[in-house]
């Protein structure tokens, strides 16, 4: 099963602005960029055209997993607005 | 029901096992009391693998096997122990009531409501962004809207804290102390999970697993059974996903297409997929667990005994022993560092101190032996049944003495030293 699928059966209710700040000048220094891959939800996406970061916000689910392994220590990471985000119905 | 605008005895930042458990016991000495969870409701933000455990519940709700949402009762525990194709299960079966499977987002909620009607308040949807210090003490709280002031603020706010280590309690989190999990919750129908699961009624089954495709990684998988659904989900340090570019998700989707597991999932659909991370630095790593006007308890303190897969319990009495030692304080209205440190004084009384220091060096051999002991012998053990089950005509002595011959030639000899030194040593250090 793709992680769409997977995605698809959380409860998200997005906010406009992203909650997750990454300084990305420093992401293009950045080498291993382990955030793309260790995402749970694939929150972040290297675009090699443009060499940007893509950070898919109203993904998240909110785990901090990107937070503490940045290897640049650049993400501003703070919890979205209280009545955004994802709601887990399970847990 | 609060004395002045905004003041309050106690604030609780975070609504989980361990906020809540803190919560009620307050509400119960008559205390004020106010809890903030950032979600929808007291569950909705919460993740774990799995269970809850009865006698650290009724601690805190002692009558929650009648009135809690509950699950499943765990009557057996499995260790399941996967090579790359076969496997090797212990079984362990008691008609038992010692731990019981929930669904977070339901007990939670209902623990959440217990405490409402003990008399404390929740405040939901809100996001603490700051303590608010005064004379290096902490006073109070700032939300999104507004600040709430109160004589002790109470850091339940999970895993992440920002809070803690916004006011210095404690450092960043290395990669290597936290496990990244993830989640499915499958739904299959209840006929269908006991049969699989050789279960009747309200019996449920945990299984824990060892390798598979995480085999020589420090990661371990679980299962357990709810009511018309099935938990399946692995938990891996950080560092190893972060070092070798692994995504945790396709982890996952291999584990459950492993031959031992995949018949158990079978024909199920996917509920619900969840992250959440896990603190696994243990008792080195605990942060200062209070300072003046605060204090912090549950997952913030890092209060997990993963050996065990225990943290609920742990979470539920921190949060107990904590609200005692706020009421002490407030009757002696003194809230400095030296009078909250009762609760410290009181967690190292407890089995919770008592046991993450008994297991103090055990993540660190982990890290250092993880592809001996999380591959090697994985692979050998299952290697072993192989051997022992097989009926090929190969005299059975002649086995033997390949196999144990083996032990000394697939390695170099001095790893094998390694491993027997590891293991004098851990055991000494739990032991002694």
């Amino acid at each position: 099963m793709n992680l769409d699928k997977k995605l698809y059966t959380l409860k998200y209710s997005p906010d406009t602005e992203s909650h997750l700040k990454p300084d990305f000048e420093q992401c293009k220094l950045c080498i291993t960029k382990c955030c793309v891959n260790i995402c749970p939800a694939q929150v972040y996406e290297w675009n090699e055209e443009t060499q940007e970061l893509i950070v898919n916000f109203e993904n998240c689910l909110e785990c901090g997993a990107c937070r503490i392994a940045c290897e640049r220590q650049c993400l501003n990471w703070q919890y979205p607005k209280g009545t955004k985000g994802v709601t887990f119905k399970q847990g | 029901m609060l004395k002045r605008e905004n003041k309050t005895d106690v604030i609780i930042v975070g609504a989980g096992p361990a906020g809540i458990s803190c919560a009620i016991t307050l509400a119960r000495a008559g205390k004020e009391v106010i809890l903030i969870e950032r979600g929808l409701f007291a569950g909705s933000k919460n993740v774990f693998g799995g269970a809850i455990y009865t006698q650290a519940t009724k601690e805190i709700f002692p009558n929650f096997e009648t009135e809690a949402p509950i699950e499943r009762r765990n009557i057996e525990h499995n260790f399941a122990i996967l090579g790359e194709e076969d496997s090797t299960t212990i079984t362990y079966r008691k008609n038992d009531n010692s731990s019981y499977s929930v669904i977070r987002a339901k007990f939670d909620r209902w623990a959440a409501e217990e405490a409402k009607k003990a008399g404390a308040y929740i405040v939901e949807e809100t996001v603490v962004r700051e303590l608010i210090k005064e004379k290096n003490q902490v006073i109070g709280v700032k939300t999104e809207l507004e600040e709430y002031f109160a004589d002790i603020v109470i850091l339940a706010d999970g895993v992440n804290s920002l809070l803690a280590k916004q006011i210095g309690l404690r450092k960043d989190i290395d990669t290597k102390d936290v496990a990244l999990s993830v989640k499915e919750v499958i739904k299959l129908d209840n006929q269908i999970i006991n049969q699989r699961f050789k279960l009747k009624d309200d019996e449920g089954a945990i299984v824990e697993i060892f390798g598979g495709p995480m085999l020589g990684m420090l990661g371990l998988g679980f299962m357990y059974t709810n009511t018309d659904s099935v938990t399946i989900g692995l938990g891996i340090t950080l560092n190893e996903l972060a070092e070798n570019n692994y995504r945790p998700y396709e982890i996952l989707e291999k584990l459950k297409q492993h031959p031992t597991i995949a018949p158990l999932i079978e024909g199920g659909t996917l509920k619900e997929y969840s992250a959440h991370l896990i603190p696994e630095g243990g008792y080195k790593k605990i942060p200062k667990l209070c300072d003046n006007g605060v204090m912090i308890i549950g997952d913030a303190a890092m209060l997990v005994n993963n050996l065990h897969w225990e943290g609920t319990n742990l979470a539920m009495i921190s949060g107990k022993l904590a609200a005692q030692t706020a009421v002490e304080a407030i009757e002696k209205n003194d809230f400095s560092k030296k009078t909250l440190s009762g609760y410290e004084k009181k967690l190292k009384k407890s089995f919770i101190l008592k046991d993450l220091k008994t297991y103090r060096e055990l993540m660190d051999v982990m890290h250092s032996r993880k592809k001996a002991f999380l591959c090697y012998y994985m692979k050998k053990i299952n290697a072993f049944f192989e051997m022992f089950t097989s009926v090929n005509g190969i005299p059975k002595k002649e086995n033997y003495h390949k196999f144990i011959k083996s032990i000394f030639t697939d390695r170099k000899i001095s790893e094998l030293f390694k491993d027997i030194w590891a293991i004098v040593k851990l055991l000494w250090s739990i032991l002694i």
